[in-house]
C-alpha cells in the first residue's frame, strides 16, 4: 500500500537508487540545489505515488550540530535511528516516513540514503556492497574487495563500451530469483558517479591485485566470509544481520564467484570476457 | 569439577556450509567458521546434555584424543565463542527458550 494520499509538494526532491525513489521534501532551497547538483543521474520524478519512502528534511544551520560523532544506528521497535556528528535520522518501513535533521553538506545526506538503502534492502534479500561493477554485452560484473584491492583501478582499465555501476559501492537486489547489480551516485577515488540503470549478474569477482591476470575458484565458506565482509553494516541489529547473512548465503547460491588476480592494466576486460564465454552463466 | 551445560544462542545466524558450520553473532556481527569437531559440539549444545558427556561422546569415540586433552580443547572453544555471545555457559541447565535451533 503506498503510505501517501497528499498531492505532491513543490518543495520535494527524490532520488531514485536501485528502483528505490525516496522523497525528500524541504523548504531549504540550498538543500534543493545541493540534491540537484549532486544526484543528477539518479533525479526521479518527485511524485508521492512513485516513491517508496518519504522524509522531511529540516537543514540546519553550521554549529547546530556540534557533536563530533560517529555513526550510530540502530532500532526500537519498528522505527530505525541514526545519528552522526552532522545529522539525525529516523525513518518507519512500515509507514514508509521518516525525518532527516542535517548539515547543509553532501556527506551527510549521502551516509543516510546509503543506511536507509541498507535497511530497506535487508528485508528485499538485497544489500550494498564495497564493490566496483560495470555492465558489458547486457550483463553486469561486479568486482569487490576491500579498500587498496583495486576496486578503483580495475573501473579506471574499463573499456569504452562498458558501463560503470559504481567504483565503491553496489546496489545487489534479487527480482524473481535473480540478482541485479545497479548503478549508485557512491563514488570512490574514481570519483565519478555511476549510470543509473541494471542488469543480471552473470559473474562475482573478489578482486586481488597480482602479477597477472588470473581466476579461480572459492569455496563457498571463504567465498561466505569474504561476501559478508564487504556488505554493508550499519549496526548489530539482531533482524537485521539474520537478513543480512541469509542474503548473502541466498547470492552465493544463485551467483557464481570466484577470485580475480589482476594486472592493473586495460587486459583484465578482455580476460574478464574471455572467462566469461568460456564459463557461460546459467541464468 | 561440576558439571557445565553449554546452548546455543538465540542471537546468531548460522548455516551449514559444504561441511563447516558458518556463524554470524547478531550482537557483534563477528563471524565463525566451525571445523568439524566444533561443529559437532555446537550441534550437542542442547542446554540439557552435560559438556563433559559432550566431550565423551562427540569427541573422544569420535577422534583419537584422550579425555583431559580434548577437555581442554573444549573448554576453551566454549569460551571463546561463549566472549561473542555465540554459545551460553552454565552451570546449570539451560532452559529451552535460551537454546536456539537456528542452525540450518
Amino acid at each position: 500500500m503506498n503510505p501517501f494520499t497528499h498531492a505532491t509538494a513543490t518543495n520535494s526532491v527524490a532520488i531514485e537508487i536501485g528502483g528505490t525513489a525516496i522523497l525528500l521534501e524541504s523548504d531549504d532551497p540550498g538543500f534543493h540545489a545541493m540534491v540537484k547538483a549532486k544526484y543528477p543521474g539518479f533525479l526521479a520524478a518527485e511524485s508521492h505515488d512513485s516513491c517508496s519512502l518519504r522524509f522531511d528534511v529540516e537543514v540546519l544551520g553550521e554549529g547546530e550540530l556540534t557533536e563530533d560523532e560517529d555513526v550510530h544506528v540502530w532500532r526500537e521497535f519498528d522505527r530505525w535511528y541514526a545519528r552522526r556528528g552532522d545529522f539525525r535520522a529516523e525513518f518507519d518501513l512500515q509507514s514508509g516516513t521518516g525525518r532527516i535533521r542535517q548539515e547543509l553538506n553532501p556527506f551527510a545526506l549521502n551516509s543516510i540514503l546509503r543506511i536507509v538503502h541498507t535497511i530497506y534492502l535487508a528485508s528485499r534479500g538485497g544489500f550494498l556492497l564495497h564493490a566496483a561493477s560495470a555492465i558489458r554485452n547486457g550483463s553486469a560484473f561486479v568486482f569487490s574487495g576491500v579498500s587498496g584491492a583495486g576496486k578503483t583501478t580495475i573501473s579506471r582499465c574499463a573499456p569504452d563500451d562498458a558501463v560503470l555501476l559504481s567504483d565503491e559501492i553496489s546496489y545487489m537486489t534479487k527480482n524473481s530469483g535473480q540478482y541485479g547489480a545497479w548503478g549508485t551516485p557512491f563514488a570512490g577515488e574514481l570519483g565519478q558517479p555511476g549510470s543509473n540503470c541494471t542488469a543480471p549478474v552473470a559473474k562475482f569477482f573478489f578482486l586481488e591485485k597480482g602479477p597477472q591476470n588470473h581466476i579461480e575458484d572459492v569455496s563457498r565458506a571463504e567465498a561466505t566470509r569474504m561476501l559478508l565482509r564487504n556488505i554493508l553494516f550499519f549496526c548489530d541489529d539482531e533482524r537485521l544481520v539474520r537478513q543480512v547473512f541469509d542474503s548473502a548465503y541466498d547470492f552465493l547460491e544463485h551467483v557464481p564467484v570466484y577470485r580475480l588476480m589482476f594486472v592493473p592494466d586495460t587486459t583484465v576486460w578482455n580476460f574478464v570476457e574471455e572467462f566469461d564465454i568460456a564459463c557461460p552463466t546459467n541464468t | 569439577m561440576p558439571d557445565k551445560y553449554i546452548a546455543r544462542s538465540s542471537a546468531i545466524a548460522a548455516r551449514m556450509l559444504g561441511g563447516e558450520m558458518m556463524i554470524m553473532s547478531a550482537v557483534d556481527s563477528t563471524f565463525f567458521t566451525l571445523n568439524e569437531t566444533a561443529t559437532l559440539i555446537w550441534q550437542a549444545a542442547d542446554g540439557t546434555t552435560p559438556l563433559a558427556k559432550i566431550i565423551a561422546e562427540k569427541v573422544c569415540s569420535e577422534y583419537d584424543i584422550d579425555l583431559q586433552t580434548a577437555a581442554a580443547d573444549v573448554e576453551h572453544f566454549v569460551e571463546e565463542l561463549s566472549k561473542h555471545g555465540i554459545l551460553i555457559a552454565s552451570d546449570t541447565p539451560i532452559p529451552q527458550k535460551t537454546a536456539s535451533g537456528a542452525a540450518r
